[in-house]
């Protein structure tokens, strides 16, 4: 236990700890008087008082605000949906071999960030959304909790999804160094969570769908390689092949035959989505009066 | 003129101890203008309040000091020019790895881990040719690997290097991501590292099924269980982890 440590701890997650403890002077004055009096043991009780003093009085800028309470519905929503098909008692289908542990550690780590954002908001943070408030089944199209393949593919819907959306607001975060970090750090999670999940889209229970782990071209040279057209607006413009102002072919040792430059090309680079695609995906999940 | 000896050597200790204390100062630190960094200083140093945690954090203090030997290259994470010829350091180890096993895989592996192992090959060099392209004229130019310490005629021993990179790599981007401050270039960096971390969880599941995002496994790269978090290092921790498998050296500076 050392207080540079614990300072560079959280000046990982928090790039504004020195800004933060700065004006509140007195916070620290008192600290540091205190900080001669007492013993060792009792450090962790005191620096905790001196984080709330820095922490309590401070707000988040709003477009931090902004983004993290869209960050929070999303995970709302992908929580809700492993939740679902874990605990349900409408859930009719089976899960196959090793496939309920993966959607239980997926769950967990959608749970994880429901809480992280909610507590890194407070005050600011959304109301809760809650089950009953979804319908992942969109009106009866997908019977998500009857069919263990429509299931998978939605759920890779959501995750390439939250991929996209992350990537699409860490410039708002970076006003927020180490705010900008954790969503970084949650964004590689999903990414990881859609890979497990197409690699379980190939399996004969998922259905036999021929889906890579990374999102490549659709196999009529679509942008959407889901084989689901539903999901179009999940992989609009996933078919980039430009980046920045380079063209990522012509590849050394890539195939030309069979849009083979083309894939590798897609394959390597996720895209952003813009918010208002976003939203316009989460909203087909949500009832009227709840929408984003 | 014994004492015009002792004043010269004088003048010369003294000369030349400033001039190490001021190598041996952090670039970091040396920048006192940055109130910021004052700031920092003071609430570390002095900031401890009591005198015996003053003292526990010294013995603590992490060393910042660059290597200022010549030789090799330099990263000079002053800017973004230094934070993408790093991820252009990182690329071309991924690059060089992948292509040695694409041209010639285990015999052990599956089919479809050949196919995996192409794809991968393509996407790395994308990623490698995407900076050198970028960087132009800045780049670091092209790094000497050194995979002596990798059986590559063992899928085993194979996919724990390919995993070793991938988890390196998320960590790599996750840690560098915010010190970006031109907007597109983290975009760039968020579209690279999630495809990394697709190939992580892939290997993963190569080793492990179920291995995709275990974070407990991560911890030491810096994730997190509780907050659902990735891994994320600083680039002095991932080039130290990087070190073994580059001959060149690579040298840091205003980390």
């Amino acid at each position: 236990m050392n207080i540079v440590n614990i300072l560079e701890e959280i000046e990982k997650v928090d790039g504004e700890i020195y800004e933060r403890l700065n004006p509140r002077r007195q916070a620290m004055k008192d600290f540091f008087n205190v900080g001669k009096k007492i013993s060792l043991a009792a450090m962790p009780l005191a620096l905790g008082s001196m984080f709330n003093k820095a922490y309590g009085q401070t707000t988040l800028p709003a477009a931090v605000v902004d983004v993290l309470n869209f960050a929070l519905s999303l995970e709302y929503l992908e929580f809700h949906y492993y939740n679902h098909a874990l605990l349900g008692t409408d859930v009719t289908f089976t899960y196959p071999g090793a496939s309920k542990a993966a959607i239980t550690v997926i769950r967990d780590h959608e749970k994880a960030h429901v809480d992280l954002l909610k507590g890194a908001l407070g005050a600011s943070a959304r109301a809760e959304i809650t089950y009953a408030m979804t319908d992942f089944t969109v009106g009866g199209a997908f019977p998500v909790y009857s069919s263990y393949p429509t299931f998978l593919a939605v759920a890779q819907g959501f995750e390439d999804t939250g991929v996209r959306a992350y990537k699409g607001q860490a410039g708002a975060l970076m006003v927020s160094p180490g705010i900008l970090q954790t969503a970084l750090q949650i964004h590689s999670v999903e990414a990881r969570h859609a890979a497990h999940i197409r690699q379980m889209r190939t399996t004969p229970e998922g259905g036999n769908v021929a889906v890579k782990p990374w999102v490549s071209l659709g196999a009529a040279g679509q942008a959407n390689d889901s084989g689901v057209p539903a999901l179009d607006l999940v992989y609009a413009g996933e078919d980039s092949t430009m980046q920045a102002t380079v063209s990522i072919p012509p590849l050394t040792g890539a195939p030309t035959a069979n849009d083979g430059q083309k894939k590798a090309a897609v394959e390597s680079f996720d895209e952003v989505l813009a918010k208002a695609k976003v939203v316009e995906i989460a909203n087909l999940f949500l009832r009227t009066g709840f929408k984003l | 003129m014994p004492v015009n000896n002792l004043l010269i050597k004088t003048l010369k200790n003294r000369i030349m101890e400033s001039l190490k204390e001021n190598q041996e100062t952090s670039p970091k630190e040396t920048d006192i203008l940055d109130s910021r960094l004052q700031r920092r200083a003071f609430l570390q140093y002095a900031g401890a309040g009591a005198a015996v945690m003053a003292l526990v954090a010294a013995g603590c203090k992490k060393d910042r000091s660059p290597d200022m030997s010549f030789g090799g290259v330099t990263l000079d994470f002053k800017d973004d020019v230094g934070v993408l010829n790093y991820a252009y350091a990182l690329e071309q180890l991924e690059a060089a790895f992948y292509i040695k096993v694409a041209s010639a895989p285990p015999a052990g592996f599956t089919q479809a881990q050949k196919n995996y192992f192409q794809d991968v090959q393509f996407h790395e060099i994308a990623h490698r040719e995407f900076f050198k392209k970028a960087l132009g004229t800045a780049s670091i130019g092209s790094l000497d690997v050194d995979f002596s310490s990798i059986d590559f005629t063992s899928a085993t021993s194979v996919l724990a290097t390919a995993k070793t990179f991938e988890d390196l790599g998320v960590a790599a981007y996750n840690g560098a991501g915010a010190r970006l401050k031109t907007p597109a270039n983290l975009v760039i960096a968020g579209q690279i590292v999630s495809v990394e971390a697709r190939h992580a969880a892939w290997v993963r599941d190569q080793i492990s099924n179920g291995s995709f995002a275990d974070l407990a496994s991560l911890t030491a790269l810096g994730a997190s269980v509780s907050g659902g978090l990735d891994a994320a290092l600083t680039p002095d921790k991932v080039l130290a982890a990087a070190k073994p498998f580059i001959k060149t050296k690579i040298n840091v500076i205003n980390l």
